[in-house]
C-alpha cells in the first residue's frame, strides 16, 4: 500500500498565457476526506479536472497508487480508480439502476450475450451497502429521489472499482434529512481505506466530515492542514484573503410600519395530484424595510409558498395578495412584475439564467419593456441598465457581452439580482440567494439585502441555513406540510426552536 | 469600475487571437463558403463563374429558400423546427394563381389574401406548440400534411394555369400573364438582379431587424435559451411562439407567391422538400438546433453557401444522382467544421 493514493507537486494549468492554477501541492491519503477549499474561481475545479483527466496538458506531476500518471482523457482516470461524484449526476434518467450502474462496462457471457443475473447480482450487493438494498433494480433511475440517485452514482463508482472519490458539493441538492445518510456513507468509504476529495462552501460540512483541509486562492495553495489546525475563523480568512469579522455583516433596524405586502388564504394546489395542496391557508404581512425569513424541510411549502405568490404557478394558487394597498387575484409572472414583485429562484440554471445570451440581455430580460420605446429596443439604455447593475453589484466580468454561462455561480447570482433590481421591486422574493456561491460572495449578498431594506424595499428570504436566516431575518415564519407552524421574532428565535417547528413539532 | 478577471470564467478570453477569431460562428460560417466559392474558382466551368450571370441567376434560383430560411432561423431559435413551410408554400401558391390567373382578381386583394392564409398556417402551429404543448416537430408534420391536402383540394390535384373558365367547363388559355406575376419574374439594376432576390434581402433585413432591434427579438433568443426562465422574467412566451410560427407562416406566404410567379402556375406540388433545404441552409450558417443562440446573417451564409454549391455543380455539368450525394457529402463536412470546438 502506497502512502498517499494522490500525490499531485507543483501542478499548474494555464489558458494560452493566463495562469489559473500555479505550483499547487496536494496529496490524498488512504482513508481521509480531504475538503478542497477556496471561493468560486479559486482553482478547485481546475485541480479535479486535471485529477479527472480533463486537462491532460498540465504543469507539474501527479502520481496516482504511487505510480506516474497522465491521464489523456476522464476514461482513463476512470479507468485508474478516480471517480467523479458530479454536481450534475450522470445517470441516464430513462435506464434502469442495474444498466445504469454497468454502463459501458456490461458483464458478458461468452456469445455477446448480457449477464443480466450476474449484474443484478451485483447492483443487489453494491446497494445494500449503500442503505438501498429494497429499491426496485428495474425501475428508471429518474422515478428515485436527488438523494437516492446520488448514491446510485456512488455505487456505480463502486462498480468501477473506484478507490478515489471526488465529490463536488454532494449536499447541495439533497434534503437536509438525507445529508446525515451520504456521511454515514462516506464514512464506510473511509473505513475502507478509500480517499475521498470533498468540495464544499458549507462550513459546518467540512468541520463535520473533513479530517485534513486544503485551500486555495486565486489559483495559489495557501495551506494544508487538519481541521483543528484551521479553526473557522482561520480557514475564511486563508479563503477570502482578508480577515472577515464574522460571516455576516450586522443587521440594521429598519422595519417601517407601514405594510408593504399582506397575502390573505393562500393555497397552491399541486400541478400534479389537482386535490392536493402543497400549500394551504397561510396568510401573513410583510413591512417596509422588513426581511421576512422561511424555514421549513424540504416538502413544506416554502418554495410553492413563494412561487405560488409570484405566479409561476398561474391558476394553481388561490388567495388574496395586497400591495401597497392594491389587492388582487394570483395571476401570472409578467403582472407580478408590473406589481411591484421580483422572483429570484432557487435553481439558477434551470429558471434563472439564459446561458448562452450576454450577460446585458441577462439583465434586461425583465425590464425590457421599461427599457423601450415601444416594442423597438434601445441599446443605449439597456447597456446603461447593464452597467449600473454591474458596478453597483461588483459583478466581476470580462465584458457585459460575454454569455452568462462563462461566470462564476456567484457572479451568476448577481448578475440574476441585478436582472430583478432593475425592475424595481417593491417585494423582493429570494429563494436560497447564496445556494452554491462563495463566501466572500455570500457576504456581498448579505450587505445588498440590508442595503435594499434600507431603502425601504421588502425581502421574503428563503433559506435552509439556519445562521444565515438567525443573521438577516427580522422575523421568521416556520411552515410544515404547507402551513404555517410557528412565527419568531428575530429576539426570541433559537436553532432550536426553529427545527423543532419545521419538524412539525 | 471594477473589471477584474474572473478565474471560473473559462476559455474565450484566455485563448490565442486566432482561436478567439476562430471560435465566432460566423467566421466559420464564412470559411466554408469561401471554400465553396474557390472550388467554384477552380472549376470555373471554362470561365463561366467568373462573369455576373451564374451569380445572378444562383441568387434567383435560391431566393425562394432564401425566403424560408428566414422564418426557419427564428422558429429554430426558439427551440423549435418548422417541417411544414414547403406544404404551406404550395397552400398559399394555388389559391395566388387560381384568383390571379383563373378568377381574374386583382392582385391587390390576392396577396394580402395569400398573405393571411400563410401567417395563419403559422400562427395555428404556434398555438398547438406553445398553448397545447405539442412538440413543434409533431406540430409542423401534422400542418406539413394538412397544408399540402389543401393545396390539392384547393386545385382539384391539377395545376393551376394561365386559364379561365368558360361557363360549359372548359378553359380558355390566356396568352398574356397578370402583370404582377410578370413584374415578380423580371429584374431591375439593369437586368442585374432579380426582384425575387430582391424580396429576399427583404425578408432577411426583416428577420434582422425583428430578432436584434425589436423587443420580440429577446423574447424569441430568450425562449430558445431557457423557457422557465423566461417565463419567470415576464416574458410573453404563448405569444412569442405565436408569432415567431406566424412569421414563418408569413415567409411560406411570400415563397409562394414568388414560386408561382416564377413557374407561372399553381402547382399543389410545389415546394415539396424544400422544408430541408431550408432546416439545411440554417444549420450550415450556424445556428444550432438546441435554440438560444444564431441569427439571420449567419443564415445568410448558409442561404450562399448552398446556392452556389448548386451552381457549381450545374455548371459544371455534374448529373442530378452524382449531385445530391455531393451535397450531402458537403453539408456534412460543413457542420462537422462547425461543430470542431464543441470538445
Amino acid at each position: 500500500m502506497p502512502d498517499n493514493l494522490v500525490t499531485m507537486t507543483g501542478v499548474g494549468k494555464s489558458f494560452s498565457g493566463v495562469t489559473v492554477l500555479r505550483n499547487v501541492d496536494f496529496t490524498l491519503r488512504p482513508g481521509e476526506v480531504h475538503v478542497l477549499a477556496g471561493e468560486n474561481g479559486a482553482g478547485k475545479s481546475t485541480l479535479i479536472k486535471i485529477l479527472s483527466g480533463v486537462y491532460p496538458d498540465f504543469i507539474g506531476s501527479m502520481e496516482v497508487f504511487g505510480k506516474k500518471a497522465v491521464f489523456q482523457s476522464p476514461l482513463e482516470a476512470s479507468r485508474a480508480g478516480i471517480s467523479v461524484i458530479h454536481q450534475e449526476m450522470s445517470l441516464i434518467p430513462g435506464m434502469d439502476v442495474v444498466d445504469n450502474i454497468f454502463l459501458g462496462r456490461e458483464k458478458r457471457l461468452p456469445g455477446h450475450r448480457f449477464d443480466r443475473h450476474g449484474q443484478e447480482k451485483r447492483t443487489r450487493e453494491l446497494l445494500s451497502r449503500l442503505d438501498l438494498s429494497d429499491i426496485n433494480l428495474h425501475r428508471p433511475v429518474e422515478e428515485f429521489s436527488i438523494s437516492v440517485r446520488q448514491r446510485i452514482e456512488i455505487a456505480k463508482a463502486l462498480a468501477f472499482d473506484a478507490q478515489i472519490f471526488v465529490m463536488d458539493e454532494p449536499t447541495s441538492a439533497i434534503p437536509k434529512s438525507d445529508v446525515e445518510l451520504l456521511f454515514t456513507i462516506i464514512e464506510q468509504l473511509k473505513a475502507s481505506n478509500f480517499g475521498i476529495i470533498y468540495i464544499t462552501h458549507k462550513m459546518e460540512e467540512i468541520y463535520r466530515i473533513a479530517d485534513r483541509i486544503t485551500v486555495l486562492r486565486n489559483g495559489e495553495w495557501i495551506t494544508t492542514g487538519t481541521a483543528a489546525d484551521l479553526p473557522e475563523k482561520e480557514l475564511v480568512k486563508c479563503m477570502v484573503g482578508r480577515e472577515l469579522d464574522s460571516l455576516f455583516p450586522s443587521r440594521k433596524q429598519t422595519v417601517k410600519d407601514k405594510v408593504r405586502i399582506q397575502v390573505k388564504n393562500f393555497s397552491v394546489r399541486d400541478a400534479d395530484l389537482p386535490d392536493r395542496y402543497t400549500v394551504r391557508n397561510v396568510s401573513f404581512v410583510a413591512r417596509e424595510g422588513e426581511i421576512l425569513g422561511f424555514n421549513g424541510l424540504q416538502g413544506s411549502g416554502n418554495t410553492e409558498l413563494l412561487n405560488g405568490i409570484f405566479g409561476t404557478y398561474g391558476g394553481l394558487a388561490s388567495g388574496e395578495i395586497t400591495v401597497d394597498g392594491v389587492t388582487r387575484m394570483v395571476d401570472a409572472p409578467s403582472s407580478s412584475i408590473r406589481r411591484g414583485l421580483s422572483l429570484l429562484t432557487n435553481d439558477r440554471k434551470a429558471s434563472g439564467i439564459v446561458p448562452d445570451a450576454s450577460i446585458s440581455d441577462n439583465i434586461a430580460l425583465a425590464s425590457l419593456r421599461q427599457l423601450s420605446a415601444r416594442n423597438w429596443r434601445n441599446g443605449k439604455l439597456e447597456r446603461a441598465a447593464a452597467e449600473r447593475q454591474q458596478e453597483s453589484l461588483r459583478i466581476r466580468l470580462r465584458a457585459l457581452s460575454q454569455p452568462i454561462g462563462t461566470l462564476s455561480g456567484g457572479n451568476q447570482q448577481k448578475t440574476l439580482l441585478g436582472r430583478w433590481l432593475e425592475t424595481r421591486p417593491k417585494v423582493l422574493l429570494l429563494d436560497e440567494p447564496t445556494r452554491g456561491i462563495d463566501v466572500g460572495a455570500k457576504f456581498e449578498i448579505y450587505d445588498l439585502m440590508n442595503e435594499l431594506t434600507a431603502s425601504g424595499m421588502t425581502i421574503l428570504l428563503i433559506t435552509s441555513e439556519l445562521p444565515e436566516m438567525m443573521a438577516m431575518a427580522d422575523r421568521i415564519l416556520v411552515m410544515h406540510r404547507g402551513e404555517v407552524s410557528a412565527e419568531f421574532d428575530r429576539s426570541n428565535a433559537t436553532q432550536e426552536k426553529i427545527v423543532h417547528a419545521a419538524m412539525g413539532a | 469600475m471594477e473589471k477584474s478577471l474572473d478565474h471560473n470564467a473559462t476559455p474565450l478570453g484566455e485563448q490565442s487571437l486566432f482561436s478567439r477569431i476562430f471560435a465566432k460562428p460566423w467566421v466559420r460560417a464564412l470559411i466554408a463558403l469561401i471554400i465553396v466559392f474557390v472550388v467554384g474558382c477552380i472549376f470555373s466551368a471554362n470561365g463561366t463563374f467568373f462573369r455576373w450571370t451564374p451569380h445572378r441567376d444562383m441568387l434567383r434560383q435560391t431566393s425562394v429558400y432564401g425566403i424560408l430560411a428566414c422564418g426557419m432561423t427564428m422558429v429554430i431559435i426558439t427551440g423549435g423546427i418548422d417541417l411544414g413551410v414547403g406544404s404551406v408554400l404550395a397552400a398559399v401558391a394555388v389559391p395566388y394563381s387560381l384568383f390571379l390567373m383563373t378568377y381574374g382578381y386583382s392582385f391587390v386583394w390576392v396577396i394580402p389574401l395569400c398573405l393571411l392564409l400563410g401567417i395563419a398556417c403559422g400562427c395555428w402551429n404556434g398555438l398547438l406548440i406553445g398553448r397545447f404543448r405539442f412538440q413543434a416537430f409533431i406540430a409542423t408534420l401534422a400542418m406539413m400534411t394538412f397544408a399540402r391536402g389543401l393545396a390539392k383540394t384547393m386545385s382539384s390535384g391539377r395545376k393551376v394555369m394561365n386559364a379561365t373558365f368558360n361557363p360549359d367547363g372548359s378553359y380558355t388559355y390566356n396568352s398574356t400573364f397578370p402583370e404582377i406575376t410578370e413584374w415578380l419574374n423580371g429584374r431591375i439594376l439593369g437586368n442585374n438582379i432579380a426582384i425575387v432576390t430582391i424580396i429576399m434581402f427583404a425578408c432577411m433585413v426583416l428577420t434582422y431587424i425583428i430578432l436584434e432591434k425589436l423587443i420580440w427579438g429577446r423574447y424569441i433568443y430568450s425562449v430558445g435559451g431557457n423557457e422557465e426562465a423566461a417565463r419567470l422574467s415576464g416574458v410573453p412566451v404563448l405569444k412569442t411562439k405565436i408569432l415567431t410560427y406566424g412569421f414563418s407562416g408569413f415567409c411560406c406566404a411570400v415563397a409562394g407567391i414568388c414560386q408561382a410567379a416564377q413557374e407561372y402556375q399553381g402547382d399543389p406540388e410545389a415546394g415539396l422538400g424544400y422544408e430541408l433545404n431550408a432546416i439545411g441552409m440554417v444549420v450550415i450558417g450556424g445556428t444550432s438546433l438546441a435554440g438560444g443562440r444564431g441569427g439571420i446573417g449567419l443564415t445568410l451564409i448558409g442561404v450562399l453557401t448552398m446556392g452556389y454549391l448548386d451552381k457549381i455543380l450545374s455548371l459544371n455539368a455534374v448529373e442530378e444522382a452524382s449531385r445530391l450525394m455531393l451535397t450531402a457529402a458537403i453539408i456534412v463536412i460543413a457542420v462537422l467544421f462547425q461543430s470542431t470546438r464543441r470538445k
